[in-house]
């Protein structure tokens, strides 16, 4: 038993990992997807956004993929639970991440209607950011489960106060990461735009990360005496102050980096709070799903752990080496 | 309806949709690296401008596929999650492995390949194209594996609690018809390309467009296209000696056979009728028998040696594995006539073969969507065969309203997209390769 148990315990933190890794990556595709309309102004002010993520956003939408395969893998009854009893909202993940993906494909052969896909990016990019948060915040808060942990709730439960402000915190946090990305990618008019919306959005950020880190120690008292919880909002503060410092001195180069500081506060806090939990209940502890009574056998774990420890420092290897094939400010025309 | 049948239809029509993408993303691949490999050879520009030109369209295949493929990664939760609890086991790393290990290498390295041409080195481009071709059949190998397991499964066992647990991941990835369900689906997906290429570029022939190039594309298209139908008779009969031998309930249904026959014929067309148990065609008498083991009398189990509880629906599988045999007939001949034309040097002029080339592009299509009907419907009412029933993997949270809701709106959805698609490769292929 204290075997499997270790398996548990690294792939809680591999699964947080990897939903991390698309939270960052997959986060700022998003975000500008969201800030499209506010700052790109003319057409190619747009291309030039467009084209800053076009060669990557697919390899960053992997680790979403990653994150659902292996949490199939790892904890069949959270990855089925959570996809079946949110069945209404996740069709809706799916819609938009399908729009966000093709709109830009489509933006870019089919100019006539150009309005009409930067709609469905914008669309697509908000509403999924939006849900992800709401989605995250209702296994962490927890939902009504019966004892064969299937889903009871309706619509409703998901949309309650609690799991909201998840959405509207990922939200912020999202286009923060859109933002800081987007300043190091653009120049001259279209980057004083970006840095502009990014000033605007740090102070949204500051407002949510404060109610969110207060409304955490309300449901989660047991944060309190958690180092870890210090360290998260240290983190996220330390990211907010460094954006704003750089803002200042226009120092643009590691804004991105800074932003990620700040998401990874507001994770390693939902982490801390949530282990060891995949989703809990509200009604009564016993019936929650948690990493001990929701996964696979030691030896799918196993296997599992080789694939992964093996396979996942090689995609960072090579994803690092793509994003310097393209690193530099973004054109308005690739081809 | 009950929530059952319908999410059955919308797996089928979600999956089946997906499905076409992939089949025109790996013989895309493996053309873009054969032309990017002879331009680094010898420099000629036209192998350069095909590789561009191709890289275009499989951006657009690539960007519809991955949109419809999250779709499938998330369905077996949110559809399938009876399914998915017994599963995790097995299914589960199969497609967590197919993330990791190829997924990755596809979607990161076709952003060098579509945007990266003057950015990176020839060398680099190269092996973004090689990186290309092996993510993408790798990741299909992680799928099929995992398709073939529900089929065919192996390397598990059965705990005191009804869980299916692995026992043996190697038997479980490489169970008895994982390495023939990958060699015949590649090759579909090459005959797919193949006939997708030798078409665009037939109509560029013929309309005098785009001088050497078209004629290049043309000549890489037609050899393909004339290999890459036999190639697939021979995996063909392979796979339907392993169905046979491991799924004889379902090879019974593909040949309409109900009584166990030594010396059973094959049909080449006709129908079945389910209720008194008859097959009615157009047959070769001990034809069957003779293909499986090259006896005239062998004996091949027919449907009776089962309870008919667990029968597929006969005739629909019979008549999508026919379409399937008959369109692979139709493209053998089709290629052979190309690769004569083009031996004779008469095939920049035959223009009435090149008015029909671009006309059987959506053919292949047909083929493997059929062939998947008839090896999925064939699989039927198992879910996993023999080991768990389609009836009891489906959500139960999950109403018929609901479905009906999404099924709607993934018809609505995919049309649009399928729209656009069509559309928008029309237009790729009108501005076709650079001047």
């Amino acid at each position: 038993m204290e075997n499997i148990q270790n398996f548990q315990l690294l792939w809680f933190f591999l699964i947080a990992f990897l939903f991390l890794g698309y939270a960052l990556l997959d986060g700022f595709d998003l975000g500008i997807g969201i800030l499209l309309p506010f700052v790109g102004k003319s057409k190619e002010e747009k291309d030039i956004l467009i084209n800053s993520i076009g060669p990557v956003w697919d390899g960053n939408e992997v680790w979403l993929v990653t994150g659902a395969g292996a949490l199939f893998a790892a904890f069949p009854h959270a990855y089925a639970t959570a996809l079946s009893g949110f069945y209404p909202a996740i069709l809706l993940v799916l819609f938009a991440l399908i729009f966000r993906a093709v709109s830009m494909e489509f933006r870019a052969h089919d100019e006539g209607r150009a309005w009409l896909w930067e709609k469905a990016l914008f669309a697509g990019s908000g509403l999924a950011t939006l849900l992800f948060g709401v989605a995250l915040g209702n296994v962490i808060y927890g939902v009504p489960l019966d004892y064969k942990m299937e889903f009871t709730g309706g619509i409703l439960t998901l949309l309650r106060p609690v799991p909201l402000l998840f959405g509207v915190v990922a939200l912020a946090a999202i286009l923060m990461q859109g933002a800081s990305y987007a300043v190091l990618k653009t120049e001259d008019d279209l980057q004083l735009r970006c840095r502009r919306a990014l000033g605007i959005i740090l102070w949204v950020n500051m407002a949510t990360a404060t109610v969110y880190f207060v409304v955490m120690a309300f449901i989660f008292p047991s944060l309190l005496s958690n180092a870890l919880f210090y360290v998260a909002i240290l983190l996220s503060m330390l990211g907010l102050a460094e954006i704003l410092f750089s803002l200042r001195n226009e120092n643009d180069q590691a804004l991105f980096w800074k932003s990620s500081l700040f998401f990874l506060g507001l994770w390693i806090a939902a982490t801390a709070a949530h282990f060891p939990n995949l989703i809990k209940s509200v009604d009564a502890t016993h019936l929650g799903i948690t990493i001990y009574n929701g996964s696979t056998t030691l030896y799918t774990l196993q296997v599992m752990s080789v694939i992964a420890l093996i396979g996942m420092p090689i995609v960072i290897a090579y994803t690092f080496f793509v994003y310097r094939i393209f690193k530099g400010k973004a054109q308005a025309r690739h081809y | 309806m009950d929530a059952l049948i319908l999410a059955r239809l919308q797996f089928a029509f979600t999956v089946g949709f997906h499905f076409l993408f992939p089949m025109m993303t790996l013989g895309t691949s493996l053309v873009i690296l054969f032309s990017e490999t002879m331009y680094l050879v010898k420099k000629e520009e036209a192998y350069r401008k095909i590789t561009d030109f191709l890289a275009r369209l499989l951006g657009l295949i690539f960007v519809v596929g991955t949109a419809t493929g999250i779709t499938m990664e998330f369905s077996f939760g949110m559809n399938w999650s009876g399914y998915s609890r017994v599963v995790g086991d097995i299914f589960g790393p199969m497609l967590a492995a197919e993330a990791v290990i190829a997924f990755f290498l596809e979607a990161v390295f076709i952003g060098v390949l579509i945007f990266g041409r003057n950015k990176v080195s020839p060398m680099v481009y190269w092996l973004s194209a090689l990186l290309v071709f092996a993510g993408g059949h790798l990741s299909a190998f992680w799928i099929l594996a995992a398709n073939s397991w529900m089929q065919t499964p192996a390397g598990y066992e059965i705990t005191a609690s009804g869980k299916i647990v692995l026992s043996n991941f190697s038997q479980a990835l490489l169970n008895p018809s994982t390495v023939i369900r990958f060699f015949h689906t590649v090759m579909a997906s090459w005959m797919t390309c193949a006939i997708m290429i030798a078409g665009i570029a037939g109509y560029y022939v013929r309309k005098g467009l785009h001088g050497e190039t078209a004629k290049m594309m043309l000549k890489i298209g037609i050899i393909l296209f004339a290999v890459t139908p036999l190639v697939q008779l021979s995996l063909g009969h392979l796979h339907a000696i392993q169905v046979i031998e491991t799924q004889p309930e379902k090879a019974a249904a593909m040949e309409g056979l109900f009584k166990t026959t030594k010396g059973a014929p094959l049909y080449l067309a006709g129908y079945v009728d389910e209720q008194n148990e008859k097959t009615y065609g157009i047959y070769i008498p001990r034809m069957l028998s003779f293909l499986y083991n090259f006896n005239l009398n062998s004996e091949i189990k027919g449907l009776r040696e089962f309870p008919k509880d667990n029968w597929p629906q006969v005739n629909l599988v019979f008549q999508s594995y026919h379409v399937m045999v008959g369109v692979g007939m139709l493209a053998i001949f089709m290629g052979l006539l190309g690769l004569f034309l083009l031996i004779k040097d008469k095939l920049f002029e035959a223009n009435k073969y090149l008015y029909v080339l671009p006309f059987l592009i959506p053919l292949p299509h047909i083929a493997h969507e059929t062939g998947w009907i008839a090896a999925e419907v064939g699989r039927q009412p198992w879910i996993i065969y023999k080991l768990m029933k389609t009836a009891d993997g489906a959500s139960v949270v999950v109403s018929a309203n609901q479905l009906v809701f999404s099924l709607i709106m993934f018809f609505l959805i995919y049309s649009l997209l399928f729209a656009m698609f069509v559309y928008l490769f029309f237009k790729i292929v009108k501005n076709g390769p650079e001047e």
